[in-house]
């Protein structure tokens, strides 16, 4: 991807959708029209009215709607921060710095790499969403695997199926097969050319030690503490093959390759 | 609009408001939401003669009205710095101040003389205050005499403004300022961080891979000014104030204090825009108060 102009806009909530478990769904929109954001990308979200939050929060875009002009942010209620985002009314302003890191790679429609896997555990299912519904825009046929604890924690299932197909599995066998993202069927039923994930990062490690013993290409998007989000504190750092690299500006999406779990 | 102009020894700045180093890249990293051009000047990251990894992950921890970091100078050394960065910001309409760090006084000397070979960067500012790694660093800014001995060596080989920058992490910042002033520094800035440390209590495990590590942001601020104070009744030469900056009231208060300039820090990352609203609240403060020109501010603290 090239050079992406980042911008800082005063946005304006639309909706707040509350999810059972701790989740909810912001919907904002802007007077002016949203910039070009890709799949992966996420922003930074001022928080005021929050004591104990002094950074801002960094929250992955779960979808962009074109038509409405809106974004999706995808919360779970971790500490203050998010807890006070999620006391957001409709049109309650946050300030967002946007859009910021690099993106999923996507396949170009003439490569071999037609048969795409979208594994998405707990929160981390978030950016599957606009990774789905951009894929399908861009003429591809992406298949879900979503995996949480329990059917309760399985969010946006809908929105999910109107861009692929979806496969999931619960810890306790609420919703799909019983067990992890990695025991589910279709990994080794389907064969697969690309893999992206998110999730809790053991997750995120079997995963990728999976798609690397099939020598499968695998992206991974990975969370960090961040303070700036624009790559000038180097404070939310990965360890690579090239040192340490800034999760901030040099990701969040990584290729596994590019990581040193697998060695 | 009042007159912003200040001049830090030999140098000359728009305006007081400056970018602290470590918190604003090299200023490129923020283009996209600020004209840059418009400060007085942009402290880059720190750089030091080698190359430098950083310290592990996890490197930051927030705090109330804060956060601490444990980054510990990772750059690219400064031949990197020479080659491929230099030339994207040489021509920048401000001032670029390189930070200047070390393991020991040969290599702040090499450092400093590579620096002094670009013309289009007319200071350094000595750091002999980060508390973030082994060797070097806060150990020569913790003792006066530690200070000198740096600050001796880098000015011979030095010719250009030298601004050195304080550890508050001492018992008397004053006698520290005081030995580098007798060493011909042109100005200190002040305060770096401040060492502490926070606990993860569900691991019983520190936050930080260091254990410890450098307090700064709005929280650090009373500190800081208190500092700058003391610090102006004790020097001759010209303060640059930092340490917890949000808003232009702060920025005012350090004139007020003593400070000839100031430096934004870890509140660009709340608000990448607050340097530039600083310029302009101070611009109307001035007016509102009948100041032609900023440089009245310094020091008017009446006590």
């Amino acid at each position: 991807m090239g050079y992406m102009k980042k911008y800082m806009l005063d946005m304006k909530v639309t909706e707040n959708i509350t999810f059972q478990n701790n989740y909810c769904l912001l919907k904002l929109t802007s007077d002016q029209m949203l910039p070009e954001m890709l799949p992966g990308q996420f922003v930074q979200v001022r928080v005021d009215n929050s004591s104990e939050t002094f950074l801002r929060r960094p929250i992955s875009i779960n979808y962009v709607d074109r038509e409405r002009n809106e974004l999706w942010l995808l919360i779970q209620k971790v500490g203050d921060g998010t807890r006070t985002m999620a006391k957001c009314k409709p049109s309650d302003a946050l300030n967002l710095l946007l859009p910021l890191g690099k993106s999923f790679t996507i396949p170009s429609k003439t490569s071999g790499q037609q048969k795409l896997l979208l594994v998405g555990g707990g929160v981390g299912t978030a950016p599957m969403l606009y990774l789905g519904s951009y894929l399908k825009t861009a003429g591809f046929e992406p298949t879900f695997l979503l995996g949480a604890r329990k059917i309760d924690d399985l969010l946006q299932l809908e929105d999910f199926q109107k861009f692929g197909i979806v496969y999931t599995t619960t810890e306790d066998g609420s919703h799909g097969e019983k067990g992890f993202v990695t025991h589910h069927s279709i990994l080794t039923g389907d064969r697969f050319q690309y893999i992206y994930v998110c999730g809790p990062k053991p997750m995120m490690m079997a995963v990728a030690k999976f798609a690397a013993s099939s020598e499968i290409p695998c992206e991974v998007s990975l969370e960090n503490t961040m303070a700036c989000g624009i790559g000038a504190c180097l404070c939310c750092v990965e360890d690579t093959r090239d040192g340490n690299k800034c999760v901030c500006t040099e990701g969040p999406v990584f290729n596994i390759e590019k990581l040193r779990w697998l060695s | 609009m009042a007159e912003l102009k200040v001049n830090i020894g030999k140098l000359s700045l728009k305006n007081p408001v400056t970018t602290a180093s470590g918190t604003f890249g090299y200023g490129t990293e923020y283009a996209d939401f600020i004209d840059i051009e418009r400060l007085g000047g942009i402290f880059v990251k720190g750089t030091t003669i080698e190359p430098r990894e950083g310290n592990a992950y996890p490197r930051m921890a927030e705090t109330p009205s804060g956060m601490l970091n444990a980054v510990g100078l990772q750059n690219k050394g400064a031949d990197y710095f020479v080659q491929s960065i230099y030339p994207d910001i040489k021509d920048l309409d401000t001032n670029i101040i390189v930070n200047v760090s070390g393991s020991s006084v040969d290599t702040y000397v090499a450092c400093a003389e590579k620096i002094a070979s670009l013309k289009h960067i007319p200071a350094i500012e000595l750091n002999i205050s980060c508390p973030n790694i082994k060797k070097g660093g806060m150990a020569f800014g913790v003792t006066a005499s530690g200070a000198a001995e740096v600050v001796r060596a880098v000015r011979k080989v030095y010719p250009n403004v030298l601004i050195v920058k304080l550890s508050p992490n001492v018992t008397d910042i004053t006698e520290i300022a005081k030995a580098v002033e007798g060493e011909g520094a042109d100005s200190v800035s002040l305060i770096n961080t401040l060492l502490g440390m926070a606990v993860d209590v569900k691991k019983r495990k520190p936050v930080l891979s260091t254990i410890t590590g450098g307090l700064s942001g709005p929280c650090v601020k009373p500190i800081a000014l208190r500092m700058v104070w003391q610090t102006y009744k004790a020097v001759k030469i010209p303060i640059i104030g930092l340490g917890g900056i949000s808003n232009w009231q702060d920025a005012v208060e350090f004139l007020l204090a003593g400070a000839t300039a100031i430096q934004v820090g870890t509140y660009n990352f709340i608000d990448p825009t607050v340097s530039l609203k600083i310029i302009d609240g101070i611009d109307k403060y001035c007016d509102e108060f009948g100041f032609k020109t900023v440089s009245e501010l310094t020091g008017t603290l009446e006590v």
